[in-house]
């Protein structure tokens, strides 16, 4: 890539923010006082509803959960000082309202605990956010190492098929009495070896390959081949794994940042297409997805069957349970979900309790997430930078879809996890690094550039 | 590639409309649809999830709330269910609930919105006021007696008071415990099929539900109409009746159970119950007079609520002569209630007016503070103040030297008819034992109390004399706990 061609390609960067550009850090801390706050709040709710006297952790709980929004405050303060307000305080607030959900689940199911469990894991994702934040100086470092990252990615994807299958798909580990989730690590490091790759080689794939009518061109095989192979390596091993939603999410983030890199509007309509003929030929041939897709286009039909209602029968009724306003946090039923109820479809739990409004606001919480991370990406300078912001964001905004929509009957359901919300070690620290990065890239998108150093 | 980046923000925004919009759809518009379900568990668990509030006997509960511990959590429990099952009636999770349970579930299960203050805040508030309680009418001496002088023999007794309408005993017999329909699981489904296989019906409400003809008690509305026709002027004036009476139009014979019915007037005809002399009667008043004089009494009324709903009392309206002079004797298709049959006694004793009667004295808070009174109203004026004067005279030379002896209470003032009613292919079954009866205490202006008393499985010994035997007695025990109380 020239620099030549580099300035035809990219129309003018933004104005660079002056020198003195704002911090903000003081708003961040600001917000998070406020996240905190609202998440301690509900913890001693959950508890005087569900047990009628404030939880006896409440104390540590709360400092807890002070000391690790501090802490990652001040990682943020020190090491980047420009990055964009919002992320931290917004994942702080989505993990401890997953964190009061998942405690007020708990009461349902007296025999299986996760709460602490959670607890435990989003301690981890925040000394691992504070890591990343701390160590990581500069994002481009990671352009170099997009091979390594590729190849990590597939080993972690390939783990499980070695362990026993848990619910039906290849997709957990378990080790010493935790299950994880190795898949959630590869996202990332598979954004990152797109990102790096398409930085790369996104010239030679918007502007060469030969013509084959009007303005669509066969892509060069020696630029593509790599990538599309990798990608059908990973997409294979997960339809191995049958982890589908996994699958999904790699499928759209591929055409997503394909199309980031080279714009071309083709590939957004062939990646429709072979995700539809591809979504038509498993919905049908594979029995658990076929299930799926019937249980999603007639959620009652087990009921009219006299077997009373399935899965997302009952997610569906603790949605309208709900209403506008909810049925209050501990006062909701969404126990009878059964299985799943804490992960998968925590967000039936927020619908009935919180209500539509309440609902409505998580939604708009990664929705202000996801804009975020798109900010950042289009302040940046780097095509490397924007790209990886644009995948991360891309991710967040995915699963959120994905499994919103499964479990609200907007399209057939998905097991995913909902990023800091469901209960689930590996998904609660990925989130945490992907919103590092995230503080890492709007750090140096926000950045005021070097002055020019006057010519002596 | 900043366009791009663009383009990819604004479909993730489409996604996110996407979600808002659904779930705007599932929780607003699809809302009700899905709380009315029948699959969704969701009303019934929070329907059981408070102790439900309590139906009182003499301020005292009579019924109790019991935490299971199951899904469906507060279970009913009653104390005495047996004696109190006709006016209580069962709450159950699994087949729902009965008579009182029933007919006040919205202030029982706190969902009435005259529970709360501020209904609209209840509303929005999303809380839901404790249950609240239903002090019912029964006054439980009374309702003892009656359960004790039916003494598990099928049967039912109403009481009621003849000013108020207030009904203040309602036994069914045999009985059954409400308790063991209560709550889930194999035991109350086995409970449910058991109590509905009984040959004896225990959960029938014969009080209220279960119709019998009423042989010779009837013959007070008999009487009634034909004061208030004008068709008799003077009560001991004789009838010129035969014995037998031929029923007209036909050559069947209506005989009497006694002796001395020949000619009698109407005055001793009610004090011996001869059939002929009523019977012709009857045939006077004719039919229109007849209907409408049942209809003044309540017969033929399909909306009773007292609040649960009462089964209707029968009086045919298109009939021959000879089938009217049957049922104005209470035979041939002529069927009452035994609540109808008190409300017969209760307008003679109440002097022609007929009040509405009722079960539910007044519902309450939580905390005792009234919701609504039970409404004391008129159902009309059954007959006119003098008639219902000499029916009076009538039923007490019933007790005083009559049919009716057994009923006599002494330092009160007591009017009675007794009854015993044919019934089955050919009169084949037992007759039911009926007595009807009001009393007051001596010098009293009002009467205290109006009974109507039915025994199904009365000793075979045929004629009037049953309704004295079996029925008098259980009558007088009610009536003497009714003296009995200020």
């Amino acid at each position: 890539m020239t620099a030549l061609t580099a300035k035809v390609a990219e129309p003018a960067p933004p104005p660079p923010p002056g020198d003195g550009a704002p911090k903000r850090r003081g708003v961040e801390l600001t917000l998070l006082a406020g996240a905190v706050l609202i998440s301690v709040l509900g913890h001693l709710h959950v508890g005087l509803v569900t047990t009628g006297h404030v939880p006896g952790p409440a104390a540590r709980y709360a400092t807890g959960l002070c000391v690790a929004a501090l802490l990652a405050h001040l990682a943020v303060r020190l090491r980047a000082p420009y990055a964009d307000p919002l992320l931290l305080p917004i994942a702080v607030l989505l993990n401890g309202l997953g964190l009061v959900l998942i405690q007020r689940l708990d009461v349902t199911t007296p025999g299986h605990l996760t709460a602490g469990d959670q607890l435990l894991w989003s301690a981890l994702g925040v000394v691992l956010f504070v890591l990343v934040v701390a160590l990581l100086g500069d994002h481009r470092v990671l352009q170099r190492y997009a091979y390594l990252s590729v190849a990590v990615a597939l080993v972690l994807m390939l783990i499980p098929v070695f362990f026993p299958a848990v619910n039906g798909a290849h997709i957990w580990i378990r080790f010493a009495g935790l299950s994880f989730q190795p898949g959630e690590f590869a996202k990332i490091l598979l954004a990152v070896f797109f990102a790096a790759y398409l930085a790369a080689n996104r010239t030679a794939l918007a502007l060469t390959g030969r013509r084959l009518f009007w303005k669509l061109r066969l892509l060069p095989g020696r630029v593509l081949g790599p990538i599309l192979a990798i990608w059908l390596l990973s997409v294979g091993v997960l339809v191995l794994e049958r982890d589908l939603g996994t699958s999904l999410l790699f499928f759209g983030l591929f055409v997503i940042m394909l199309f980031t890199a080279t714009g071309r509007i083709g590939w957004i309509a062939i990646g429709l297409l072979l995700a539809a003929l591809g979504a038509y030929a498993v919905g049908t041939f594979e029995p658990h997805v076929h299930g799926r897709v019937e249980d999603w286009l007639h959620p009652f039909a087990s009921i009219e069957r006299g077997e009373g209602p399935g899965q997302l029968a009952q997610s569906l009724f603790a949605f309208g349970a709900g209403g506008l306003l909810g049925a209050g946090l501990g006062h909701g039923q969404s126990f009878l979900i059964g299985f799943a109820a804490k992960s998968d479809f925590i967000l039936a739990t927020a619908g009935e309790e919180l209500g539509l409004v309440g609902l409505a606001a998580i939604l708009l919480l990664y929705g202000l997430l996801v804009a975020r991370g798109f900010r950042a990406g289009l302040a940046l300078r780097d095509p490397f930078g924007r790209l990886l912001a644009t995948g991360l964001a891309s991710i967040v905004a995915l699963q959120v879809f994905v499994i919103a929509g499964g479990v609200s009957g907007l399209i057939p359901l998905t097991g995913m996890a909902m990023p800091f919300l469901a209960q689930g070690g590996s998904s609660v620290v990925t989130n945490w690094i992907i919103v590092a990065l995230l503080v890492r890239l709007s750090d140096s998108a926000r950045r005021p550039r070097p002055a020019k150093e006057p010519a002596e | 590639m900043i366009r791009y980046i663009r383009w990819c923000a604004y479909f993730c925004a489409l996604l996110l409309v996407a979600l808002l919009v659904n779930i705007a759809r599932v929780q607003v518009w699809e809302s009700a649809a899905y709380g009315a379900n029948p699959a969704n568990k969701r009303p019934a668990i929070e329907r059981y999830a408070e102790p439900r509030g309590d139906i009182l006997v003499d301020g005292r509960p009579v019924t109790g709330s019991r935490d299971s511990g199951q899904l469906l959590r507060y279970e009913r429990t009653y104390a005495n269910g047996p004696l109190y099952a006709p006016v209580t009636g069962f709450s159950s999770q699994t087949y729902g609930a009965s008579f009182v349970e029933r007919a006040e579930d919205a202030i029982l299960s706190g969902t009435d919105p005259g529970l709360s203050a501020f209904p609209l805040w209840y509303e929005l508030a999303r809380g839901r006021p404790a249950g609240g309680n239903a002090a019912t009418t029964v006054r439980s001496g009374m309702q003892l007696a009656a359960y004790a002088g039916l003494a598990g023999k099928r049967g039912a007794v109403a009481a009621v008071e003849p000013a108020t309408g207030k009904i203040l005993a309602l036994v069914s017999s045999p009985s059954y415990d409400p308790a063991v329909l209560s709550g889930t699981g194999t035991g109350v489904k086995k409970a449910w099929t058991a109590l509905n296989a009984d040959p004896a019906r225990p959960m029938l409400n014969r009080a209220l539900r279960e119709t019998y003809p009423p042989g010779s008690t009837f013959k007070i509305v008999t009487a009634a109409a034909a004061l208030d026709a004008g068709v008799v002027t003077d009560v001991d004036a004789p009838t010129r009746t035969p014995d037998p009476y031929p029923l007209p139009g036909t050559s069947t014979l209506l005989p009497n159970a006694g002796t001395g019915c020949e000619d009698a007037s109407m005055a001793e005809a009610v004090q011996w119950s001869c059939n002929t002399v009523m019977a012709k009667i009857g045939v006077q008043v004719g039919l229109r007079g007849m209907v409408e004089a049942a209809r003044r009494f309540g017969f033929n009324s399909e909306g009773l609520r007292v609040p649960s709903w009462v089964s209707r009392s029968n009086f045919d309206t298109d009939m021959s002569q000879d089938q009217l002079a049957l049922s104005s004797i209470g035979q041939f298709n002529t069927t009452a209630t035994p609540l109808q049959m008190a409300m017969v006694a209760a307008a003679v004793a109440n002097g022609g007016e007929l009040t509405y009667p009722y079960l539910v004295e007044r519902t309450t808070q939580d905390d005792g503070s009234q919701v609504r009174r039970g409404d004391q109203r008129s159902l009309g004026r059954a007959m006119n103040p003098a008639t219902a004067l000499r029916l009076q005279e009538l039923m007490v030379k019933v007790v005083e030297d009559g049919t009716g002896r057994n009923a006599a209470i002494p330092g009160a003032v007591v009017g009675g008819k007794t009854g015993t009613a044919q019934h089955g292919v050919g009169n084949a079954g037992t007759p039911y034992a009926w007595f009807i009866s009001w009393a007051r205490a001596e010098g009293a202006p009002m009467a205290k109390v109006a009974v109507a008393v039915v025994v199904e499985d009365a000793s075979a010994d045929r004629g009037d004399i049953s309704g004295n035997g079996a029925a008098a007695p259980i009558a007088r025990a009610v009536m003497q706990a009714a003296l009995a109380a200020r």
